[in-house]
């Protein structure tokens, strides 16, 4: 196979690779957020037993203040980031097949790795926004409050921009890790850019297809790394 | 109610149900005056002033604005809210400006001056610019409507955090240390800003650990120490003729300095 054909390949495939990352940014960056308000809930159903402030810290008052959906989130986290992304996209892919028997579509495969992608980068997302939320003083918030802001506009208009200021450089790590993980996609079988150069690699009995496409993702990652820094710089303006 | 603008009754706040920091502190202001409160540190000055402006709960006592109730005890002797509705126009009543200045730093000086008012207020965008021009000319920044606070010096950003708080048309405004985040020769010119409102008969509430400007400009002066009222009265006589032991006994330790 020629260079040029190998290079035909790859870029038919990169359109894949891209489709993947895009697809994957474009959802998992607002559902981190909702991900994030769940980790940060302090929702606790039984706190008004408790209302009295004693200060003793007995087993019914840890009860009382249990807080369900942040328990929920937390675990959800935890889970996500605590097994191989590679073994969650076979879950969901395979998941529904194995314990519902339910029998999948050749559309599900494609549907099945956005998705995987998606709620394991909502993860890295939404921990990310926590840091980044919590590390915004408290005065922000306070003054927010005296001058009449509702919870709403206090975090749309106050705390959200300076959240993102805040949270772009963890951001633009997990994007250029995200460019790299595509290449994952290949336990599904899908034909992105790396699934493709393994192949020709495997049945040509070369090595260059990889390299190829090592190169296509350090340039498109030098693309990535340049476009943040724009966005980065771009709120320059205040610190 | 007459001319009360605040009313704080019986405030009491416990931290932790261990650390009692207010001890049954009784206080009105009426209308146009200016009420000092110094005190030692940890002695409940910031916790009051916090609990005056629904920032920390209190845990037992009552609190007013122009007559109109935020808070009162229960029945359980606890604390009791008003609704959030109540709240929010309680909240109207009054502005705070912080120690450390709090401004919105990803806005333009203008933008802090006008958000509020109309996000909050509903005022229209051109009053809404106009009144915060006239707030800037009055604390000599009309230059910096376009400047973001972190190019302003810590003067400069106290005398818009004021703007931002008088932009909001405040029926009382209380100060928690003004001056005490910056260096010595910026405390003048927010305690000449300070002076200049208490001429215009703005009702006003200062924490502060500036003893001579306290007796100047403020009417009223209260020592407060361990959570309780400890001296009260005319500012001349409480900092220059203190009848309570432990009063002396902070001023001359602030004379030292």
């Amino acid at each position: 196979m020629s260079f040029a054909l190998i290079l035909k390949h790859l870029s038919e495939g990169f359109l894949h690779t891209l489709l993947i990352f895009a697809l994957t940014l474009i959802f998992s960056l607002p559902l981190g957020l909702a991900v994030c308000g769940g980790r940060m809930s302090k929702f606790a159903p039984l706190k008004f037993l408790i209302k009295d402030n004693t200060g003793e810290k007995s087993l019914l008052k840890k009860i009382c203040s249990f807080e369900p959906i942040k328990a929920v989130f937390s675990f959800f986290i935890a889970i996500l980031r605590g097994t191989p992304l590679m073994l969650q996209l076979l879950v969901v892919c395979y998941g529904p097949y194995y314990i519902f028997g339910i029998t999948l579509s050749s559309e599900w495969k494609f549907l099945a790795l956005i998705i995987g992608f998606v709620i394991n980068y909502s993860a890295y997302f939404a921990e990310i926004y926590r840091a980044g939320i919590e590390s915004i003083p408290e005065g922000q918030r306070e003054a927010a409050q005296v001058l009449g802001y509702n919870k709403a506009q206090t975090f749309f208009k106050i705390i959200l921009p300076q959240m993102v200021k805040r949270t772009l450089p963890p951001i633009t790590n997990e994007v250029i890790t995200l460019v790299k993980d595509t290449s994952l996609a290949f336990v599904l079988s899908h034909d992105e850019m790396f699934t493709i150069a393994k192949r020709i690699a495997a049945a040509q009995t070369t090595f260059m297809p990889l390299l190829v496409a090592g190169v296509f993702y350090f340039i498109f990652n030098a693309i990535v790394a340049y476009v943040m820094s724009k966005i980065e710089n771009s709120m320059r303006y205040y610190s | 109610m007459g001319t009360n603008i605040l009313k704080l009754q019986n405030v009491r706040k416990v931290f932790d149900g261990k650390l009692e920091v207010l001890k049954d502190i009784s206080l009105t202001v009426d209308r146009g005056e200016v009420v000092g409160i110094i005190g030692p540190s940890g002695s409940g000055k910031s916790t009051l002033l916090r609990c005056a402006t629904l920032l920390t709960e209190m845990s037992s006592g009552e609190l007013s604005y122009l007559g109109e109730k935020a808070v009162w005890t229960g029945e359980d002797g606890r604390a009791e809210y008003a609704d959030k509705k109540t709240l929010r126009k309680i909240r109207g009543y009054f502005g705070l400006v912080f120690q450390n200045f709090n401004l919105f730093p990803h806005y333009s000086v203008l933008k802090n001056l006008i958000d509020a008012p109309i996000s909050v207020l509903g005022m229209n965008r051109e009053e809404a610019k106009e009144n915060a021009y006239a707030l800037l000319r009055k604390m000599g920044l009309e230059d910096k409507a376009d400047a973001y606070p972190c190019q302003l010096s810590g003067g400069q950003q106290q005398r818009v955090a004021i703007a931002r708080a008088l932009a909001m048309k405040p029926e009382i405004l209380f100060f928690d240390e003004p001056t005490s985040a910056l260096d010595p020769e910026l405390t003048g010119e927010i305690l000449k800003v300070i002076r200049q409102l208490a001429e215009e008969e703005m009702t006003m509430v200062i924490v502060t650990h500036e003893m001579n400007f306290a007796r100047d400009v403020a009417d009223r002066i209260i020592f407060m120490d361990e959570g309780v009222i400890v001296e009260e009265g005319d500012s001349r006589s409480v900092i220059d003729n203190p009848h309570e032991e432990r009063t002396k006994r902070f001023l001359s330790r602030m004379n030292e300095k």
